[in-house]
C-alpha cells in the first residue's frame, strides 16, 4: 500500500525507486534479462543500435505522447504531422534513408503514431509499379515532402475484392489524357491514410477504358490538391471519414473524381501502358504486385501488430504484482494478483504466445528476403509459397494479438479499462489489423487454396514446398504418452499438431471433392467448405508457429538459461493450444482422454513454472516507459500515484464544466432550506 | 428502401411482428413500448449532434442536458413504470450512458433499502426532487471485488456524535464512481466502521461532497474525474479523496447495523438481505448482454445482406456477404445467442421478482441458489455478449471500425460489464462454490433441487466415461431435448472432475485457499458448463410458449443451432467424456452448417423483431432501409477534421517544412 509522503502529497513519478513487489519478482529471474533482449533484438549490436534510437525520439519533446489520452481528433491529427516532420528533419540530418535499419527502429519506438505512413506505400507503389522515368520524375519529389503521396484503393463499397472497384480511368486519344471518374457514391475511395487532411497526390487505381474497352484494373497517379494553396484540384471531392475506433492521428480519407484529367505519362507503366494511339501493352508479369502486399504485411508485424500483445503483456503482467487482492492464506496479506492460477492462465500463455509470434515474424523475414531477392531476378518459384505463408500468418498473428490484448486489458480489471492504461490504446489499434491489408478470413482461405493444391500434389506424388512437406507424412498410430513429463517432449506435441493439421485439411479437402463430383459447382462446392477449410489453415499455422518455436530453442544451445525457460515457454504455448482446442486433437483418437487429462494437469502446472519468471520475461521486451505509455505499466511500478497524477491533466479537471451553471445549479434549487 | 433488403424481408417464413411481441412480453406492451419511444422521437429538444464528434467535455455536457430533459419529461408524461422508464431511456441515450445513472439506480436504490424510516423520510424527497444528486463509492483505486480489502475508514466519535472520514493512502482513493467527478454533490460512502477502538467491517454513509449553491467541493474532499477511458466518455467516472470529514452519526444507513449515540455497535440479523439487490443487478446486466449483442447482431446482418464481395460464381453479380458461409458461420451463432440471452435475462428477472415475493415473507430458501446462479450467468453471458459484439464488428471488415458503424459505441459501452458489479472469474467462481458444495451434499447422500439437481444422478450411476460410451445413440442431435441432456452430462463431469481434482489438493496440504486456488481454472470450466446448460434448458424451455407455427420453425432451428454450435467449440468435452461418438460430432459439424442454410432467408426479420428504431441503434451501417453509402457519405463529412476546407496543419507544418526542403 502506498502511504501518503510527509507533505500529504506523492513523489513525482520519475522517481527512481522500484515498486518492492515488482523489485521482489526481478531479483529471483533464472536468466539474464538483458542476454534475452539480445536474443529477440538479433544480436547485442543492434539492441544498443535501437536504445540509441529511441533515445533519440524520447529526448524530443515533439514525439512526446504525455498528452495523447487527453487530445481531440484534430489535436491528434496536428501531433502526428509535427512528428512526421520532425521526423524527416532527423533523418536528413542524419543521411538516413527509409531502408535504414535505424529508420525501422525509428517507426518502431514512435509506435506507428505519426503521420504520412501510407506516403511510404505511394513511394514503394511507384517504385515498384512505375517506369524509370516515372520514379526518376516522382520519387525525389515524394522523398523531400514536395508532395505528399497516398494509395487509393479500397472503395466505399469494395474492399478486398479488386475486381469489384468502380473507379474508372478513360483514354482519350486525342487529348492524350486519362479521365478519371467516380461513377457512383459506392466508388468513392474510401479509408486511404493521409488522404482526408495532408496528401497532394494519389495512387489511384481505377479500372482503364480505352475506345470502349475495358482492360481492367491499373494504377495512376492523380494529383488531388493544389501544391500552392493546399485547396482540392478542380472535379476533385476529398475529405476526412470521420471518427473511428482509433487511428484519430491519421486522417483516413475518402475521394471524389469527376472528371478529373492526367497526361497518358501519369500511368504507372512497368508492366502495362497505353500508347499514344490508344494501343494497351502489356510486358512482364505484374505478379511482383504481389511483393508490395506480402512487404507491407511482413513489415506491419513486426512493427505495430506483434509489439502491440508484447506491451500489452508487459502491462498486465507488471501490474498484476503490483495489485493485490484477496487472500490466499489468512492471516498474509492480500495476495498479488498473478499468483492467482486463474489470473496465470489468462497471461501466462499469452506472453508465451508473444515469443511465439516474435520468433515465427524473425522466420519470415528471413525466409522473405531471401524469396524477395529471388523474386527481384525473375524467379517466381518461391512466391506461391511466401504468398500462401504470409497471408496465413499475418490473419492468425494479427487474431492471436488482437483477441491477446483484448485479455490483457481485461485482466486488469476495471483499471485497464481507463485509457490512462494504455491498453484501450493497444487494442483499439491491433484490432484494425484484423481487416486491413486483407480481410483474416479471405487471407486464411487464400492460405487454405494453396493447401489443398499442395496435398493434390501430394497425392499425384509431385514435390512440395518445405513448409508443407509434412504433408506426405503418414499419418498412422497414436499418441504414446503415459506421463505428464512424455508431454513436455517437443517430438510428441508437434506430432499431434501435425496430425491435426494433415487431418482437419484432408477432410476438408476430401469433403471439397466430395462435392465436386456429387455434381456441384466448384465455386459453390468451396463455399460449402469454407468453414472447414478456415480450420484447416489455421491449424496449419499453428503448427507451423510451434514447429518454429521449438527449431528455435533448439538453436539457443551457447544461452543455457535461456534456453532453458525458452522450452518452457514453447511447452505452455503447444499444451496451451492442445488444451484449448481438445475436441481437434481426441477426433481421431489421436490422443485418448486420459491423455488430455495428462495435458490439462501438465499445462497447469508450466503456469507455476512460469510464473516466477514472468516480470524478466516482459522486462526483456524492453520497452521503455514512454513507449508503452501506460500509467499500469511503468518499469518502476508506481501505479496508483500515476493514475492519481495522470488523472488531473484531464482536461475534465482543468476547465469549470458549464453543464453545473445550466443544468445541474436549477435541480439543486430548493434544497438548501431543507438540509 | 435498399433492394436487397427488400427482398430478404419479402422472403421470410415467418411475421416479425408476431416474434417482436413475444420478446416484448405481449402485443400490448409492443404498442406501449413503441407509444413511449414515439415521445422521445417526436421531440426535437432531443436530438444532438452525433457525441462521436465532440470532446469529453462536449459530450459531458450533452448528456447533463439530456439527463436533466429526460426528469422533466418522465414527470410531464406521468412515466413511473421501471420498464417504461427504461423503454424511455433507452431511446433517448442509444449506446450512451447518463452522468446521473448511479443516481437513480444504486444511490436511490441504497437509500431505499438500508435507510430507516426516518433517514428515508429525510433523504427520498431531496433524492427524487434531484435536489441532491447522488452516486455510490464502493471501489477504491486499490481495491475492487474483494470488499473487506477496502480502506477508508469511518471513525465514531461520541463527543461530537460524529463519524470522521479518511482515505489513509494513495489506494484507498475511492475510483471509479459513475457521476461522481463532476456531476454529484451525496456520495454513499462505504469504510471499514471503527468504533469504541474496534473495527466493525465494511458499512455505508451518506456523505455531502459539494456546496449547495456554487457546487465546489466541499473543505476536506478532494474530488475530481479519472481521466478518459475506453467509453463512457459522457460519464464522469470520480475520484474521491477524504481528509478528516466529518459527518452527523445520522449519516449513517442504519436499517440493519446500527451505531448507538455512545459508540455502542448493534449488529445486522442476516447478511443474505444484500444478495437480492446483486441478483436484481446481475439480471439486468444478462438483459443488457441480450440487448447489447440483438443490437451487434442487427447492424451485422443488415450491412451484410446489402453489402457485395467478390464472385461466388464466375461472371455474375458480386454477391451480399451474408451468402457466404464464413460470414454466416460468424454471424448466425451469435444471433442465436442474442435470442438465448434474452430468455436468461426474462428468466432471471421473472425469478427474482417471484423470490423476492418470499423473501419479504421472510423465506430465503431459494435466494442461495439464485444468487450463486446469477453470479455465473453474469459472467457467461456478458463474457460472450462481449466477443460477439466485436465478432459481428469484424464482419463488418474495415467499415465497422468506424464509429459510423456504432458498433465501437456498443462495445466500448458493454465491455466493461466483464469487470463491474463482479469481476467475471470471481463471479464464475462464486457459481463454482456453489457447486462444489452442492456436490459435497449429494456425495454425503443428500439430495439437491433447483438447477443443480442433476448432481444428485451422479450418486446413483457415477458416470463413467465407458458407461456413458456404451450406449452412444443416447444423444439425438436434432432433437433439443436430447441436447439439453448431452449439456447436462457435460456440466456433471466437469463439476465432479473438478471437486475431486478439489479434494486431491486439499489431501496435499493444508491450506484450503491455496487448494481453491491450485483448481481455479477447472472450478471455472466447471461454472461454464453449469451456465451453458442452463442457458440451453431455458432457451429449449422457451419453445413450448411458441404458439405460431411459422415462428417456433424459426425459433427452433435458433435453438438448434445454438446447442449444436455450442457443442461444436467444446467437442473436446463431449468426446472425453463419451457423451458423443466421433460420428456424432462429425455430424454435429455438418448440421450446424446445414442450419447456418436454413436459417440464411430468415436472418434479415431475425434481427428486425428486435425492432430497435434506427435512432436507438446509432448506426449507419444497420439503418433499416439499408441506404448505407450515401448516409456514411453525409456522416463524414460532419466530421471535426472537415470543418475546413484545408486543415490548419497544413499552414503550421506542412508549407514551412516544404519551404526548407
Amino acid at each position: 500500500m502506498a502511504q501518503w509522503n510527509r507533505s500529504g502529497y506523492f513523489r513525482s513519478s520519475v522517481s527512481r525507486d522500484v515498486n518492492p513487489d515488482l523489485k521482489a519478482e526481478r531479483r529471483t529471474a533464472s536468466f539474464s534479462v538483458e542476454r534475452l533482449t539480445a536474443v529477440l533484438d538479433g544480436g547485442a549490436d543492434n539492441t544498443r543500435t535501437r536504445r540509441a534510437m529511441e533515445a533519440v525520439i524520447h529526448r524530443d519533446p515533439v514525439f512526446s505522447r504525455e498528452k495523447q489520452y487527453f487530445q481531440s481528433q484534430n489535436e491528434r491529427y496536428e501531433a502526428a504531422v509535427r512528428k512526421a516532420v520532425r521526423l524527416k528533419e532527423k533523418m536528413l540530418q542524419r543521411g538516413w534513408t527509409e531502408n535504414r535499419p535505424e529508420t525501422k527502429y525509428f517507426y518502431r519506438a514512435l509506435g506507428g503514431d505519426v503521420a504520412f505512413n501510407v506516403h511510404r506505400v505511394f513511394k514503394n507503389s511507384i517504385l515498384a509499379l512505375g517506369t524509370d522515368e516515372q520514379i526518376a520524375k516522382w520519387i525525389p519529389l515524394a522523398e523531400k515532402y514536395h508532395i505528399i503521396g497516398t494509395y487509393a484503393q479500397t472503395e466505399l463499397g469494395h474492399g478486398t475484392f479488386l475486381r469489384g472497384l468502380e473507379t474508372t480511368a478513360t483514354f482519350d486519344t486525342s487529348t492524350q489524357e486519362f479521365t478519371l471518374n467516380t461513377p457512383r457514391i459506392s466508388a468513392m475511395k474510401w479509408w486511404p491514410g493521409d488522404l482526408g487532411r495532408s496528401a497532394t497526390h494519389a495512387v489511384v487505381f481505377a479500372q482503364l477504358y480505352v475506345k470502349g474497352e475495358c482492360y481492367g484494373l491499373h494504377p495512376f497517379i492523380v494529383q488531388i490538391r493544389s501544391l500552392r494553396d493546399h485547396l482540392p484540384a478542380p472535379g476533385v471531392t476529398v475529405g476526412d471519414i470521420g471518427p473511428k475506433m482509433n487511428f484519430e492521428h491519421i486522417d483516413n480519407g475518402y475521394l471524389m473524381l469527376q472528371s478529373v484529367t492526367i497526361p497518358r505519362e501519369n500511368m504507372l507503366g512497368r508492366f502495362s501502358q497505353v500508347l499514344p494511339d490508344g494501343t494497351y501493352v502489356k510486358r512482364g508479369s505484374d505478379k511482383i504486385n504481389y511483393l508490395t502486399m506480402i512487404v507491407t504485411r511482413v513489415e506491419m508485424l513486426w512493427v505495430e501488430v506483434i509489439p502491440a500483445l508484447q506491451k500489452a503483456c508487459t502491462i498486465s503482467v507488471r501490474y498484476s504484482v503490483v495489485r493485490r487482492q484477496s487472500k490466499l492464506n489468512p492471516g498474509e496479506a492480500e495476495a498479488k494478483i498473478l499468483d492467482y492460477q486463474t489470473q496465470q492462465q489468462k497471461l501466462l500463455p499469452l506472453l508465451a504466445t508473444a515469443y511465439a509470434l516474435h520468433f515465427m515474424n524473425a522466420y519470415v523475414n528471413k525466409f522473405y528476403s531471401k524469396g524477395y531477392t529471388e523474386i527481384r531476378e525473375g524467379n517466381f518459384d518461391s512466391l506461391p509459397e511466401l504468398h500462401a505463408l504470409t497471408s496465413g500468418l499475418k490473419a492468425i498473428i494479427t487474431d492471436y494479438c488482437t483477441a491477446g490484448a483484448e485479455v490483457c486489458l481485461r485482466a486488469c480489471g476495471g483499471h485497464g479499462y481507463s485509457a490512462l492504461s494504455g491498453l484501450p490504446f493497444l487494442y483499439t489499434k491491433v484490432a484494425a489489423s484484423c481487416t486491413y491489408e486483407g480481410d483474416n478470413t479471405v487471407l486464411f482461405l487464400q492460405t487454405a487454396r494453396y493447401l489443398v493444391k499442395c496435398l493434390a500434389a501430394v497425392h499425384a506424388g509431385q514435390p512440395t514446398p518445405p513448409s508443407v512437406a509434412y504433408l506426405s507424412l503418414t499419418n498412422s498410430g497414436k499418441c504414446w504418452v503415459r506421463t505428464e513429463a512424455d508431454l513436455l517432449k517437443p517430438d510428441i506435441y508437434a506430432e499431434a499438431y501435425r496430425r491435426r493439421a494433415s487431418r482437419l485439411l484432408s477432410t476438408a479437402a476430401a469433403k471439397l471433392q466430395a462435392l465436386i463430383q456429387s455434381g456441384a459447382e466448384e465455386y459453390v462446392a468451396w463455399n460449402r467448405c469454407t468453414v472447414q477449410l478456415v480450420q484447416a489453415a489455421k491449424a496449419h499455422c499453428q503448427y507451423i508457429i510451434v514447429k518454429n518455436f521449438i527449431d528455435t530453442v533448439e538453436k539457443l544451445t551457447n544461452e543455457a538459461e535461456i534456453q532453458k525457460i525458452m522450452k518452457h515457454l514453447c511447452d505452455l504455448f503447444a499444451l496451451h493450444g492442445i488444451f484449448s482446442n481438445t475436441g481437434d486433437f481426441l477426433h481421431d483418437g489421436y490422443i485418448s482422454g486420459d491423455q488430455m487429462d495428462l495435458v490439462t494437469a501438465s499445462y497447469l502446472d508450466l503456469l507455476a513454472v512460469i510464473r516466477s519468471d514472468a516480470v524478466p520475461l516482459v522486462d526483456a521486451f524492453d520497452f521503455t516507459d514512454e513507449n508503452l505509455n501506460s500509467a499500469l505499466g511503468s518499469y518502476d511500478g508506481h501505479v496508483y500515484q500515476r493514475l492519481y497524477e495522470w488523472a488531473q491533466k484531464s482536461p475534465t479537471n482543468q476547465q469549470v464544466s458549464r453543464a453545473y451553471e445550466s443544468y445541474l445549479k436549477p435541480l439543486f434549487q430548493g434544497a438548501l432550506s431543507k438540509l | 428502401m435498399n433492394q436487397d433488403l427488400r427482398k430478404e424481408r419479402a422472403s421470410a417464413s415467418f411475421n416479425p411482428e408476431l416474434l417482436t411481441h413475444l420478446l416484448d412480453g405481449g402485443a400490448e406492451r409492443t404498442r406501449r413500448r413503441r407509444e413511449i419511444e414515439a415521445l422521445v422521437l417526436n421531440d426535437p429538444e432531443f436530438q444532438h449532434e452525433d457525441l462521436n464528434f465532440l470532446s469529453r467535455s462536449q459530450r459531458y455536457e450533452v448528456a447533463i442536458r439530456k439527463s436533466a430533459l429526460m426528469v422533466m419529461r418522465l414527470r410531464e408524461y406521468g412515466i413511473a413504470d421501471p420498464d417504461e422508464i427504461y423503454w424511455f431511456k433507452r431511446m433517448c441515450l442509444g449506446s450512451f450512458v447518463e452522468p446521473l445513472g448511479l443516481h437513480f439506480s444504486m444511490f436511490t436504490n441504497a437509500l431505499q433499502n438500508q435507510c430507516t424510516v426516518t433517514q428515508q423520510d429525510k433523504w427520498l424527497p431531496l433524492t427524487y426532487g434531484l435536489q441532491i444528486i447522488g452516486t455510490y463509492a464502493q471501489t477504491e483505486m486499490g481495491h475492487g471485488t474483494h470488499l473487506r480489502g477496502l480502506e477508508t475508514t469511518a471513525t465514531y466519535d461520541p463527543a461530537t456524535q460524529e463519524f470522521i472520514l479518511n482515505s489513509p493512502t494513495v489506494t484507498s482513493i475511492k475510483w471509479w464512481p459513475g457521476g461522481l467527478g463532476k456531476t454529484s454533490n451525496y456520495a454513499i460512502v462505504l469504510a471499514q466502521l471503527y468504533t469504541q477502538g474496534q473495527c466493525k467491517g465494511l458499512h455505508a454513509f451518506i456523505v455531502p461532497i459539494r456546496q449547495m449553491g456554487t457546487h465546489e467541493p466541499l473543505p476536506g474532499i478532494t474530488v475530481g474525474d479519472i481521466g478518459p477511458k475506453f467509453g463512457y466518455d459522457e460519464m464522469d467516472n470520480g475520484y474521491l479523496k477524504m481528509d478528516n470529514f466529518r459527518i452527523p452519526r445520522e449519516n449513517m444507513l442504519m436499517k440493519y447495523a446500527k451505531v448507538e449515540p455512545d459508540g455502542t455497535y448493534v449488529k445486522p440479523l442476516s447478511d443474505k438481505l444484500t444478495y437480492g439487490t446483486m441478483v436484481f443487478i446481475r439480471s439486468l446486466i444478462v438483459g443488457d448482454s441480450a440487448r447489447s449483442l440483438c443490437r451487434a447482431c442487427t447492424i451485422a446482418i443488415r450491412y451484410s445482406s446489402v453489402r457485395h464481395q467478390s464472385e461466388l460464381t464466375p461472371g455474375e453479380p458480386e454477391p451480399q456477404i451474408l451468402d457466404y458461409q464464413t460470414q454466416q458461420y460468424k454471424l448466425f451463432p451469435l444471433l442465436a445467442t442474442a435470442y438465448a440471452f434474452h430468455c436468461v435475462g426474462a428468466y432471471m428477472k421473472k425469478t427474482y421478482h417471484r423470490i423476492t415475493g418470499d423473501i419479504n415473507q421472510g423465506n430465503l430458501s431459494e435466494l442461495p441458489e439464485l444468487h450463486a446462479l446469477s453470479a455465473g450467468l453474469k459472467a457467461f453471458t456478458s463474457w460472450t455478449a462481449n466477443a460477439g459484439i466485436e465478432e459481428c464488428r469484424m464482419a463488418c471488415g474495415g467499415h465497422g471500425y468506424s464509429r459510423c458503424s456504432g458498433l465501437p459505441d456498443i462495445y466500448v459501452t458493454f465491455t466493461p460489464s466483464c469487470t463491474y458489479e463482479g469481476e467475471n472469474t470471481v463471479m464464475m467462481l462464486q457459481t463454482a462454490r456453489f457447486l462444489v458444495k452442492s456436490y459435497t451434499q449429494v456425495s454425503s447422500g443428500q439430495l439437491v433441487s433447483g438447477m443443480v439437481s442433476y448432481l444428485n444422478d451422479l450418486s446413483g450411476q457415477r458416470i463413467q466415461p465407458q458407461q456413458v460410451a456404451a450406449r452412444p445413440t443416447a444423444v439425438l442431435i436434432n432433437d433439443p431435448a436430447s441436447l439439453v441432456e448431452a449439456y447436462k452430462l457435460r456440466a456433471s463431469r466437469l463439476v465432479e472432475a473438478a471437486a475431486k481434482n478439489l479434494q486431491a489438493e486439499l489431501n496435499r496440504r493444508k491450506s484450503q485457499e491455496d487448494s481453491w486456488n491450485r483448481t481455479s481454472v477447472d472450478l471455472v470450466r466447471a461454472s461454464e458448463a453449469h451456465c451453458h446448460y442452463v442457458v440451453v434448458k431455458l432457451f429449449t424451455a422457451q419453445l413450448s410458449e411458441i404458439n405460431d407455427a411459422a415462428v417456433h420453425a424459426v425459433m427452433s432451428n435458433l435453438c438448434l443451432l445454438y446447442a449444436l454450435y455450442g457443442i461444436s467449440k467444446h467437442t473436446g468435452d463431449f468426446l472425453q467424456a463419451g457423451i458423443l461418438t466421433n460420428a456424432q460430432v462429425t455430424q454435429v459439424y455438418q448440421r450446424v452448417k446445414e442450419l447456418l442454410a436454413a436459417i440464411r432467408p430468415n436472418a434479415v426479420a431475425l434481427v428486425d423483431a428486435f425492432d430497435f428504431h434506427d435512432n436507438h441503434l446509432g448506426s449507419v451501417l444497420g439503418r433499416y432501409d439499408g441506404n448505407i453509402y450515401e448516409n456514411m457519405f453525409e456522416w463524414a463529412k460532419k466530421s471535426p477534421l472537415n470543418k475546413t476546407e484545408v486543415h490548419e496543419s497544413f499552414h503550421k507544418h506542412l508549407k514551412p517544412m516544404q519551404a526548407k526542403l
